[in-house]
């Protein structure tokens, strides 16, 4: 099989149980991002995908080789490392080289590939430059381009967007999401930023407590999450308790009806603040009517906050609400997501 | 110079800061001129001197202790002063090396360890640096005497006849001198090894970098300002050093330190003794000057 394969991979440090028996399959040529909050196991599982760790369980297999005990200088996989590690007494053509030359690639060669890389990552001009001599956006690049030049057959990215500010960081996002879909390499990237990983990914795999908790496309994660966690952590939901009885779903703050009958008879639904729409007259289906406590003015949007609920709403249209404002809701039964639980 | 200046958040004058500069600058530099600036010249001066018959300074100028010293005598012309002189170089150059190749798995040893116990490691490494160094050298001649098991195993292999202690010997003073000199390069070493960056260790891995690859450009440039202060620390005065090599070497090998002493003591010539001086104070500026011009960048000081 192409592609990189995980078979049951366990690490712990101590009494830490970092990674729980993951296994994943991912494709060639596949933008994979492993999602969670700090601490979830995601960097110990990139680190042993590197070769920098070693699992305690578990096996890694690469384009059908097992690649479990080689050593990281053995794995044709590269990694673009959070803080960058540029060698700081190389100027940035050799920092390029340095994964040739240590592979004793003919200097030719060598030099037509850095030169190639550097230029495609629009580098040309820094060549000569120290990485202490370049910007946030340029040291990335250039740890780009140092483990690019190798055409690893995964590229590995440890957080490589925390350092950029929140701006360069959304230019560089779809950058990097456009420089996959035209190499046709596999990335695997570790985040901690959810708008980051539905950016760039192709698909998601969100990690807990060292486990994988919910594994799909972007709109697959984002649209349907499977419990709390994975709807709270990407964006912000309404979480509402109730019982199902009857073909309604029975809540605190009203009776509502939902697009297909869950599995279960008590649980949860989801509902996106951008889900809700406000309306002026009562809705035919899943009506709320409720008075609103808190606006916050975001520019694009305002953030607004209710009772009964509390619900929360984003709307882009409504800039005539005020505290105290009573509306009608309108929470559609298509888009009420059902979570597992 | 007297409007007022806002210095470290004290509201003061330009002038009064001045005087309070020079005011606690006065003592040291006393200090530094009387004791090492005024002796350097002076002993600049003797070594143009001549010596009498018994021993005292005649104060007639002449080049004769400086041709002396590169072998000119009056049996004709020997490389014997100048021999001394490039063997000091040679033994103080072996320890420092060896001091730096013993030194690095050492430190990584120390540095590895959980910080509990690591000051421990660190304090082991320290406790002979609290012993006077004349009796670290009857330490060893204890420890290479013929009764104990190096030098039976010596005798074994025929290396030294049976019954012999290993000392004097060229060999007891390298131990002497490195045993002496380590904790000069591991300590240094260690602080820059102990803030090292191991993700670029992680880095060269990642970029298929074999070890000496690792070492020379994730491990070396990290460590490269300990390093140079432990062998500035070493170099220098393992070039003068004299205890060590007259007590474990003996008259089988002299140092340049030891031929200082001689001429201080025992020769009572004290303008020959002042020439050697100023010839191994020239010589270690110059390796200084090499060092430094091998390694642009480096602070010296």
């Amino acid at each position: 099989m192409k592609g990189l394969s995980l078979k049951g991979i366990n690490k712990t440090f101590g009494k830490v149980h970092a990674v729980r028996d993951v296994s994943k399959d991912i494709h060639s040529g596949e933008f994979f991002t492993l999602l969670g909050p700090s601490g979830c196991g995601k960097t110990t599982l990139l680190r042993m995908i590197a070769g920098l760790e070693l699992q305690d369980s578990g096996r890694i297999i690469l384009d059908g080789e097992d690649i479990t005990g080689l050593p990281a200088i053995k794995r044709h996989i590269n990694t673009v490392f959070q803080n960058y590690a540029l060698f700081p007494h190389l100027n940035i053509f050799d920092n390029v080289a340095f994964g040739l030359r240590s592979r004793k690639v003919p200097g030719a060669e060598v030099n037509q590939r850095v030169k190639d890389t550097l230029e495609m990552l629009e580098l040309g001009e820094m060549t000569k430059r120290f990485p202490h001599q370049l910007s946030g956006g340029q040291s990335q690049r250039v740890a780009l381009a140092r483990a690019l030049v190798n055409e690893p057959k995964v590229l590995l990215l440890d957080e490589p967007m925390s350092a950029l500010d929140a701006k360069l960081r959304a230019q560089v996002q779809i950058e990097l999401r456009r420089l996959q879909q035209k190499l046709g390499q596999t990335f695997i990237l570790v985040t901690h930023d959810q708008d980051e990983a539905l950016i760039v990914s192709d698909r998601i795999a969100v990690m807990k407590d060292g486990q994988i908790i919910q594994y799909g496309t972007p709109a697959e994660v984002y649209d349907f999450p499977k419990n709390r966690f994975v709807a709270e952590f990407l964006g912000s939901a309404n979480l509402i308790d109730g019982n199902y009885k009857d073909g309604l779903f029975h809540t605190a703050i009203g009776i509502f009806e939902l697009e297909k009958p869950p599995a279960w008879e008590k649980g949860v639904i989801a509902i996106r603040p951008e889900w809700i729409r406000i309306s002026d007259t009562k809705p035919l289906k899943n009506g709320l009517r409720a008075t609103v406590t808190e606006i916050i003015y975001r520019g694009t949007n305002l953030d607004i906050s209710l009772v009964p609920g509390p619900v929360r709403l984003r709307t882009s249209t409504y800039s005539r609400i005020k505290i105290g404002d009573e509306l009608w809701l309108d929470l559609a039964p298509k888009e009420i997501a059902v979570l597992n639980e | 110079m007297n409007k007022l200046i806002i210095w470290y958040g004290e509201l003061i004058t330009g002038n009064k800061l001045l005087k309070r500069g020079v005011f606690f600058l006065t003592p040291g530099m006393l200090w530094l001129v009387l004791f090492l600036v005024l002796p350097g010249f002076i002993l600049v001066l003797v070594s143009f001197a001549g010596r009498g018959t018994y021993g005292n300074l005649i104060w007639e100028f002449s080049l004769e202790n400086y041709t002396r010293l590169i072998g000119y005598g009056i049996f004709g012309w020997t490389l014997d002063y100048v021999y001394i002189l490039l063997r000091s170089v040679w033994v103080a150059f072996v320890t420092t090396g060896l001091s730096v190749v013993l030194s690095y798995p050492l430190c990584f040893y120390i540095a590895r360890k959980p910080p509990r116990t690591r000051y421990l490691w660190l304090t082991i490494v320290i406790i002979p640096f609290w012993t006077n160094m004349v009796i670290r050298a009857y330490a060893w001649f204890l420890i290479l005497a013929p009764e104990l098991p190096f030098a039976r195993l010596a005798a074994f292999l025929n290396l030294v006849p049976a019954g012999m202690p290993l000392y004097p010997s060229a060999m007891a003073v390298y131990l002497g001198m490195i045993s002496m000199f380590l904790p000069f390069v591991a300590l240094p070493l260690f602080s820059s090894i102990e803030r090292m960056d191991w993700t670029l260790v992680e880095a060269a891995q990642d970029l298929y970098a074999s070890n000496f690859r690792i070492f020379m450009h994730a491990i070396l440039p990290q460590t490269l300002p300990g390093l140079s202060v432990g062998i500035i620390l070493t170099m220098v005065p393992a070039m003068g050093m004299f205890v060590i090599p007259d007590l474990l070497g003996g008259a089988k090998y002299m140092l340049v330190g030891n031929l200082i002493q001689q001429q201080f003591g025992a020769s009572r010539d004290y303008a020959f003794g002042a020439a050697i001086s100023i010839g191994l104070m020239i010589l270690t500026l110059f390796s200084l000057y090499l060092y430094k011009r091998k390694n642009r960048g480096i602070d010296l000081i």
